[in-house]
């Protein structure tokens, strides 16, 4: 089991947190403009690469905050976390 | 009786007899023995039965990895324990225990036929004979593998024992509590570091705990006498906590451990009660030790498994720490040094004892001192058979080739009554491959070792392949120094001194004159797998070590490769003709011994098993006799049966009250979330289907919330309570997921909303009135509020008070009658309820559940989120295109509602349907089909409600059905298991299409 570092709340089981998939993948702002395959892409179109990952966490039975997370998918180490809003650590690119 | 209790030792009270049973038969051993030190002491061997070909088998082994000497515990139907190592469990009066796996007993055994006809049964015997006729699996087969196999019984009642669970958190924990653990726990709590020392056995120490050999000497102490002091200086340490009878179950992630405490297991039924059995503790270290040492392996040769053999060491364990001998006339048979150690000790207390060594030569300390003792040596030496049927009474041996691979000269016989084995040292390894981490071979005395990858745990003594106790303390120390990032002296001038083994020679199958298929050579004790096995296998080919595990069993069920892994490894590698250590090794998998599920489960049974909400009118319910539905965690009123109603009738009587005169419903459970902010207005309009700016200060709406992919999500009413300030409704299943999506888009998509949710569930409690007489019944509870039509309007919203206390009232229906919604806080809700039945009862006012409500509302084609809808469903295939704005630029799924697979006509859509025989209610989730003739039959679409409705006296359902908004007035047909019923597509409104009940 996870522990995971909540940027608001700090070290905690990862049984108080779910888990929102890859991060940084804007919702378009004008939804209307995009083809069915610009909007499916946006929709249903995943990475989920063997590696260093950037995901979404929400400590939701905690703050309820959400939040970013680098992850190497390949160990299960989280290397990093960070608010939303924030630029991922250059580092990990 | 027999008495192989030779000499005292400081471990055995001999002042406490304890009296057990065992197969029936009453014995004595006394305080400190196991199970197994004590039967070898009353000089019992044969404990069991082996799984496939029913041989005799005895007590192997002193500790986890035990494959024979399994007992049931106990006999009651509720506390009876299967598959409990004999090596493991500790003595108490009164123990029972029996031997498993043996009818019908373990001295004649019928199974013990099929070690007659075991040419019959090659591995994946069952797999090639029991596949055929398939029609015998069932009736013929199972029953009666289910009948002759299986390890054990299981209680046929509820577990009466406590069981418990506790968090903890240490810098350091260290797993194991031999020499090296010992130094290690020493080391980190004496730095400061918050410590937890973890050990499967009663007591700490080890196997050096009882070593007291002249040769091996710390400080000019024998190693047991050094290490009891040093014992006594860490019980001082404050940071250290020391767990005795607890065992890792598994490693996970993160250093995150399960371990199982053992409370009471060892105490007399009596001093049991009322205790907690066993613990689990869930634990996080910051840096994990693991010292869990080695264990023997035994020798693979003809005949391997009678009772009275065991492994070298174990035997040497019962004879030092149990003061039990195995026998009175023993041979060891070794190919290292450690079986010395235990030929001396034997030789010390009077056991004749002589040493077959596969070695064609060895000089070591031990060696020197065995043969300064006259202890008879035969070197470069196999055993190549056994005899004995119920217990080993003599052997053979010969002598090796040059190269190993065959016998030569004349067989030797010799006699007697134990044999001990030893075929090296297997470090453990479970606890680092649990943890994620590799592992490296090691040629030279063919080990897999820990591969150091990762920063937060470590392996030091005997699980890191150092065997010698100069290695093990001098490594450890250096190890735990680097790790921890201390700078400890403690051990700078440790003297240590200890014999060294200088020679090796290992064979995996050991060589005989007879074909190996007239051999017994055993690699699995416990699954009944022999060398022969494992070369079919590969004669089959098989090659992955994962697939000759699965198809010989090697290594399955508790023994978890414990014992013998490396053997079929080393079979495989040598048949194959490839490097042992590219072969890898099989996945060893919690938990490293069984656990109990009392342990697992904790304190969470009976009702405790999950977390049950009421609302605070709950009382009022269960007093009048209502029927629960679990929604979610919730319990709901389902139905208020009167007298002996059966539910049906209930429901009935409950829909035709409530729209002939008035009904109450506990709406309670809805979800709530409290929405303020500046830019609440914009987020409704954001994350509805529908236009939310012009919605006016007290008015309420139904809103349609969608997936981003356009399917419905969730629906329900939402009022304006003032300018920034709206309070949302959801279902009762899907509040905590709405409010989590809502909080997604606020923190992450639109975070420049000035918006502020709250969830108010838990804060209100809400009691919902419809009926034609509602409007009387609200007038005595409110007398001052004016609920004339043009002053509180359908979906409009008030707030008075009750008895001084505040109350928002709604006037929305779910029902299609006038219906309001009081809500006030929750403390008072059980108050507000017994006031509106109080103020109703002249109007027949009747409680009604859950059932009711959804006959009611699909009376008005009203859906239900999740039981009309599954996620497939947008706003239009649910016929609901008005809810959807046109004139929004954007909304969550507004995009979706006109992708290509979207707009397609032949969707599955939401209909009504009328059954042909009003009589007859459809069951829901009933296939719908057109015609039943054609092959495969087309699916159309499937029921989705289906009541019988009181107000309309006919059968009404909501069903979706392929292209059904086109298919009004079509007939279709519902093939149930022996009749078709013919149906009609009919409008989703079933009654009411005006809407003249809401202002009635």
């Amino acid at each position: 089991m996870f522990l995971i570092n909540c940027p608001f709340c700090g070290d905690r089981d990862q049984s108080e947190f779910s888990s929102g998939g890859e991060a940084h993948i804007v919702r378009p702002k004008q939804p209307t403009e995009l083809s069915d395959d610009e909007w499916a892409e946006y929709l249903f179109m995943r990475k989920n690469i063997k590696g260093i990952q950037f995901e979404r966490w929400n400590h939701v039975h905690g703050c309820r905050k959400w939040f970013n997370v680098v992850r190497d998918t390949s160990n299960d180490k989280i290397l990093s976390v960070y608010k939303m809003g924030e630029k991922p650590p250059v580092n990990y690119k | 009786m027999p008495n192989y209790r030779i000499h005292k030792t400081e471990y055995i009270d001999e002042t406490k007899r304890v009296s057990f049973k065992y197969d029936g038969k009453t014995y004595f051993g006394y305080e400190g023995d196991t199970l197994a030190s004590a039967l070898l002491a009353n000089g019992i061997h044969l404990v069991g039965r082996s799984f496939k070909y029913h041989r005799p088998r005895g007590i192997v082994s002193c500790g986890a990895e035990e494959p024979n000497a399994i007992c049931q515990i106990g006999s009651k139907k509720d506390l009876t324990e299967p598959n409990v190592r004999a090596t493991e469990l500790e003595l108490y009066e009164g123990l029972e225990a029996s031997s498993q796996n043996c009818w019908p007993n373990v001295k004649f055994d019928i199974g013990g036929i099929n070690n007659f006809i075991s040419p019959l049964i090659p591995a994946g015997f069952y797999y090639k004979t029991f596949m055929w006729p398939k029609s015998f699996w069932k009736k013929v087969y199972e029953p009666l593998i289910r009948l002759s196999a299986g390890l054990g019984k299981s209680p046929t009642e509820p577990d009466p024992d406590i069981y418990d669970h506790k968090h903890v958190h240490y810098d350091v924990l260290v797993i194991g509590g031999g020499v090296s653990g010992i130094i290690s726990a020493k080391m980190a709590a004496k730095n400061n570091l918050k410590t937890l020392l973890i050990d499967d056995k009663k007591i700490l120490g080890g196997s050096t705990i009882y070593q007291n050999n002249e040769s091996i000497k710390i400080d000019d102490k024998l190693s047991s006498e050094w290490l009891k002091n040093e014992i006594q200086e860490i019980k001082k340490l404050s940071n250290l906590t020391i767990k005795t009878r607890t065992s890792i179950a598994a490693y996970h992630g993160y250093n995150f451990l399960l371990a199982k405490e053992n409370l009471t297991d060892h105490l007399p039924e009596e001093k049991k009660k009322n205790k907690i059995r066993q613990r689990l503790w869930k634990i996080r270290a910051k840096k994990v030790v693991i010292a869990t040492g080695s264990i023997e392996r035994p020798l693979v040769f003809n005949n391997n498994d009678r009772p009275g053999i065991l492994l070298s060491n174990s035997i040497n364990k019962y004879l030092d720490y149990y003061g039990v001998t195995c026998g009175e006339n023993i041979i060891l048979f070794t190919n290292n040094d450690s079986a010395y150690e235990t030929s001396i000790s034997l030789h010390k207390k009077g056991i004749k004892n002589i040493i077959v060594d596969l070695r064609k030569s060895a000089s070591s300390e031990l060696i020197k001192q065995a043969e300064n003792l006259g202890i008879k040596i035969y070197f470069n030496h196999v055993v190549t058979n056994t005899f004995g049927y119920r217990k080993i009474n003599s052997l053979e041996i010969m002598k090796l080739s040059e190269d190993g691979n065959t016998t030569v000269g004349n067989k030797i016989r010799l006699s007697c009554d134990c044999l001990g084995m030893s075929g090296g040292w297997t470090p453990m390894v479970h606890m680092h491959t649990q943890s994620g981490g590799k592992l490296d071979f090691r040629d030279e005395d063919q080990v897999f070792l820990p591969k150091e990858n990762s920063e937060d745990q470590i392996s030091v003594g005997s699980c890191n392949g150092d065997f010698d106790l100069e290695n093990i303390i001098d490594k450890t120390v250096n190890k735990i120094n680097k790790f921890l990032d201390i700078d400890n002296q403690d051990y700078q001038d440790t003297n240590i001194i200890c014999s060294k083994e200088n020679d090796k020679r290992n064979i995996w199958l050991l060589p005989n004159k007879i074909p190996l298929g007239k051999t017994k050579c055993f690699i699995d004790f416990q699954n009944d797998s022999t060398a022969k096995d494992i070369k079919l296998a590969l004669k089959e080919g098989f090659r992955s070590i994962e697939h000759v595990k699965r198809y010989t069993t090697t290594g399955m069920a508790t023994d978890q490769g414990k014992l013998s892994n490396m053997h079929a490894l080393g079979i495989i590698a040598d048949t194959a003709g490839v490097k042992m250590g590219t072969l890898g090794t099989t996945t060893f998998r919690p938990p490293f011994t069984p656990l109990t599920f009392g342990t697992l489960v904790g304190r969470n049974v009976g009702k405790f098993f999950e977390v049950v909400r009421k609302t605070s009118m709950h009382e009022w319910h269960v007093e009048n006799n209502a029927e629960f539905e679990n929604v979610g965690q919730w319990k709901r009123p389902w139905y208020y049966p009167k007298n002996s109603e059966n539910m049906h009738d209930a429901v009935q009587r409950e829909s035709k009250a409530a729209r002939d005169s008035a009904g109450i419903l506990d709406a309670s459970t809805l979800g709530k979330i409290d929405i303020q902010g500046t830019d609440a207005s914009e987020f409704l309009n954001r994350v509805y289907t529908n236009a939310w700016s012009k919605l006016a200060i007290g008015k309420c709406r139904y809103g349609l919330m969608l997936n981003e992919d356009g399917m419905v999500y969730d629906d329900g009413v939402t009022t304006r309570i003032s300018e920034n300030h709206y309070l949302m409704t959801t279902t009762t299943g899907g509040a905590a997921n709405v409010l989590s999506k809502l909080e997604d888009y606020l923190q992450t998509e639109w975070p420049e909303l000035d918006v502020y949710l709250t969830s108010v569930t838990d804060h209100y409690s809400t009691a919902s009135i419809c009926g034609p007489n509602s409007k009387k019944i609200l007038n005595k509870l409110f007398p001052n509020l004016d609920l004339s039509d043009e002053n509180f309007p359908h979906m409009s919203f008030k707030e008075d008070k009750l008895e001084n206390i505040n109350c928002r009232i709604m006037r929305i229906s779910f029902t299609g009658e006038l219906s309001y919604e009081i809500n006030i806080e929750s403390k008072y809700g059980h108050s507000l309820w017994k006031m509106c039945i109080e103020s109703g009862k002249e109007f027949n006012l009747t409680p009604y559940g859950t059932e009711t409500m959804h006959l009611l509302r699909a009376e008005k084609g009203f859906i239900i989120v999740g039981q009309d809808t599954d996620g497939t469903m947008t706003p239009s295939d649910l016929q609901m295109d008005w809810i959807v704005s046109k004139k929004k630029y954007d909304f969550i799924g507004k995009r979706s509602l006109y992708r290509s697979d979207t707009i397609r006509e032949d969707r599955k859509q939401l209909v009504g349907l009328l059954t042909d025989d009003p009589k007859e209610i459809l069951e829901e989730g009933a296939q719908i089909v057109s015609d039943v003739k054609s092959k495969p039959i087309d699916m159309l679409g499937h029921v989705t409600s289906s009541y019988f409705s009181p107000n309309l006296n006919k059968s009404i359902a909501l069903a979706v059905v392929r292209s059904g908004k086109t298919m009004k007035g079509q007939k279709l047909i519902i093939p149930m298991e022996n009749k078709n019923i013919n149906v009609t597509v009919s409008d989703t409104i079933f009654l009411d299409k005006e809407n003249k009940r809401l202002n009635a």
